[in-house]
């Protein structure tokens, strides 16, 4: 690094010393181990004690496990983890605790310096060094006179073929459906009950008082024997009534609710989480993960947090018996946006829709 | 300039220091006590709705109203809202309100149990709304908690937690602790629905369900397996538990192993 490009460095140069002084080691501060014996004794049995303790802990971890029994109660557990714990603690620590104070108190402490050697390796080493790496390809028939064309072929081959023994059952067993047309509709129909989660018993409407908050499944979904989670995790769904005279119905939707009972998807549209702390004064819908916030009376609308679309609401009316059912699967997919969600968007409703909105 | 930077600290300070932490940790987290049980309402008499006007006319009134129609804006009516939110709101001293804010905050009871009863008589005569359970309705005893533990996940512990640690709502608002809450409270908040909460009613959780709740959250006095439970509320106390303690610890451990020996 030179400093004559430097214009104000050749300035300050004036006034400064061309470098630092090599200020050298400091002065060594002999401890008191090292010259009073006395010390040196005290610090020997500080270490042992230390030693000492780690044994000690070793013992009650033992003697923990051996006697004291868990009778199914939570407080023997606690205690009994507490106890082993403790004994692991001392016995870890202990040796940790003796081992520095050893090396600081009692091992030898005087500054030791290794000069640098040169980084460049002699013409000699470098020349000898090459020869050798020139001296393998020809005898192993990489390169030179003797070539084995086969022999490197074929190795090279098995080299980059290897891997795929490791990574072929990986990326298979990775994502095996990637039908994503199955993330557009839920199990839901038209004319499906709403059931309470996790009984799945009917909900008539006049259940539903104002300001009641219904966790809901759909009718059946407890009868299912394969895939019951993942339907459940796409069809799950709040069902609340408001004061009618609180819930602006949004244009085109006035059919969707009853008397105030509104259902909405539990999904969130940002990540995905169960969207479910609702406060029925402000009816306004909380989102656990990022603090999405959805304005029920207005749509679900999204009045705070990173979510960008309303939660989907499920069309419901109700039935001669008087439960609460489905008018159709959501019209649009649940939860969170993916690659090809707004073709399902575009074409809209599930299949039996056309039937549902004449309900 | 040397002399001082050695002699600034004692050696002990970074032990002293973490050990004033954990202690002033163990004793925010160590914050418990125990709680009162009320007992269940008995049978209004007229007598104790004409007593139960009075003190409406002397402490409720400013802000619900004479007839206790509400008022727009400031209170709530209180027409058809049932003794069981009366016993609920007084009976957790929430009403009468202390101060305004983003929710009333429960605090000692301003009444005792016979006031609060001839109160929830008045109101209740005011309409129809839910009573005051009855000691067996709300017994935990009596509950399944297993059954509890599944109803509250679905139906509560978004807001209270997994294990009714509590936890916070929006703009200052926050789901109690329900730890100390008397089993009579728990029930009638379930049915009435209390300020942000949502109403559980009979026909969405039947008592008995409500029963197997408070059986859930009464089990949860015997403490957790894992030790120090830090308010339960999630993961924000156990990640300032780590940061704080054991860095605390790390930092302290590497001081000393680098200082130098006297």
């Amino acid at each position: 690094m030179s400093t004559t490009e430097n214009p104000t460095s050749h300035e300050s140069a004036d006034n400064a010393p061309e470098s630092f002084q090599d200020p050298g080691l400091p002065y060594h501060r002999p401890r008191r181990a090292d010259v009073d014996p006395k010390a040196d004794k005290k610090a020997e049995r500080q270490v042992a004690a230390l030693f000492g303790l780690s044994i000690l802990g070793t013992i009650i971890a033992i003697v923990s496990y051996m006697t004291l029994k868990m009778d199914g109660q939570i407080e023997s557990i606690r205690f009994t983890n507490m106890a082993i714990g403790f004994g692991i603690f001392l016995a870890m620590i202990g040796i940790g605790l003796g081992a520095i104070h050893w090396a600081k108190t009692l091992m030898r402490d005087h500054e030791m310096v290794e000069e640098r050697h040169e980084l460049r390796s002699s013409d000699e080493a470098r020349e000898g060094a090459i020869q050798n790496l020139k001296d393998g390809a020809e005898d192993s028939g990489i390169g030179g006179v003797k070539r084995r064309p086969l022999l490197v072929g074929s190795l090279v081959t098995a080299m980059l073929a290897a891997p795929l023994a490791l990574l072929w059952p990986q990326i298979g067993n990775m994502g095996a459906n990637w039908n994503t047309g199955e993330f557009a509709h839920t199990m839901w129909r038209k004319g499906m009950r709403l059931t309470r989660d996790p009984e799945g018993t009917p909900i008539k409407a006049s259940d539903v008082t104002i300001g009641s908050a219904f966790h809901v499944i759909p009718e059946g979904l407890n009868d299912l024997e394969h895939g019951k989670l993942e339907e459940k995790a796409k069809a799950v769904v709040l069902l609340l009534r408001l004061d009618p005279r609180d819930l602006n119905l949004q244009p085109g939707r006035e059919d969707w609710s009853f008397d105030g009972i509104i259902a909405f998807s539990k999904i969130c549209t940002h990540v995905g989480c169960p969207v479910a702390l609702y406060e029925q004064q402000t009816h306004h819908l909380l989102c656990p993960c990022h603090q999405s916030t959805f304005d029920v009376a207005n749509g679900a609308k999204v009045v705070f947090g990173p979510a960008k679309r309303p939660l989907p609401q499920l069309p419901i009316a109700v039935d001669d018996e008087g439960y609460i059912v489905a008018q159709s699967d959501f019209h649009e997919p649940i939860g969170p946006s993916y690659w090809s969600r707004l073709k399902h968007t575009s074409d809209g409703l599930s299949s039996d829709e056309t039937d549902g909105s004449s309900h | 300039m040397n002399a001082l930077a050695r002699h600034r600290y004692h050696r002990a300070a970074p032990v002293v220091l973490v050990l004033l932490l954990l202690a002033i940790i163990a004793g925010v987290a160590a914050a418990v006590s125990t709680a009162s049980s009320a007992d269940a309402a008995t049978t209004a008499t007229a007598d104790d709705v004409t007593q139960g006007q009075k003190l409406f006319a002397a402490n409720c009134a400013s802000c619900h109203g004479l007839d206790a129609q509400g008022t727009t804006g400031v209170a709530p009516s209180l027409v058809g809202v049932g003794a069981a939110a009366v016993d609920f709101q007084v009976g957790t001293g929430r009403m009468p309100m202390q101060a305004s804010g983003p929710q009333a905050i429960a605090k000692r009871p301003q009444f005792t149990q016979d006031q609060i009863n001839q109160l929830a008589a008045y109101v209740a005569s005011l309409g129809a709304g839910p009573a005051i359970p009855t000691a067996e309705q709300v017994d935990p005893a009596l509950g399944d908690p297993a059954k509890g533990m599944e109803l509250f996940r679905t139906n509560c512990a978004m807001c209270h937690g997994s294990i009714g640690g509590g936890g916070a709502l929006t703009q200052g608002k926050y789901a109690p602790n329900l730890w100390e809450t008397t089993p009579t409270h728990i029930f009638e908040a379930m049915l009435t629905g209390p300020q942000s909460m949502p109403v559980f009613n009979n026909a969405n959780i039947d008592p008995e369900g409500k029963r197997d709740i408070i059986a859930y959250l009464k089990a949860q006095d015997q403490g957790s397996p894992g030790g120090l439970r830090l308010g339960s509320i999630g993961p924000v106390a156990e990640g300032m538990w780590g940061w704080l303690v054991a860095l605390g610890l790390i930092i302290a451990s590497t001081v000393w192993i680098g200082a130098r020996s006297s």
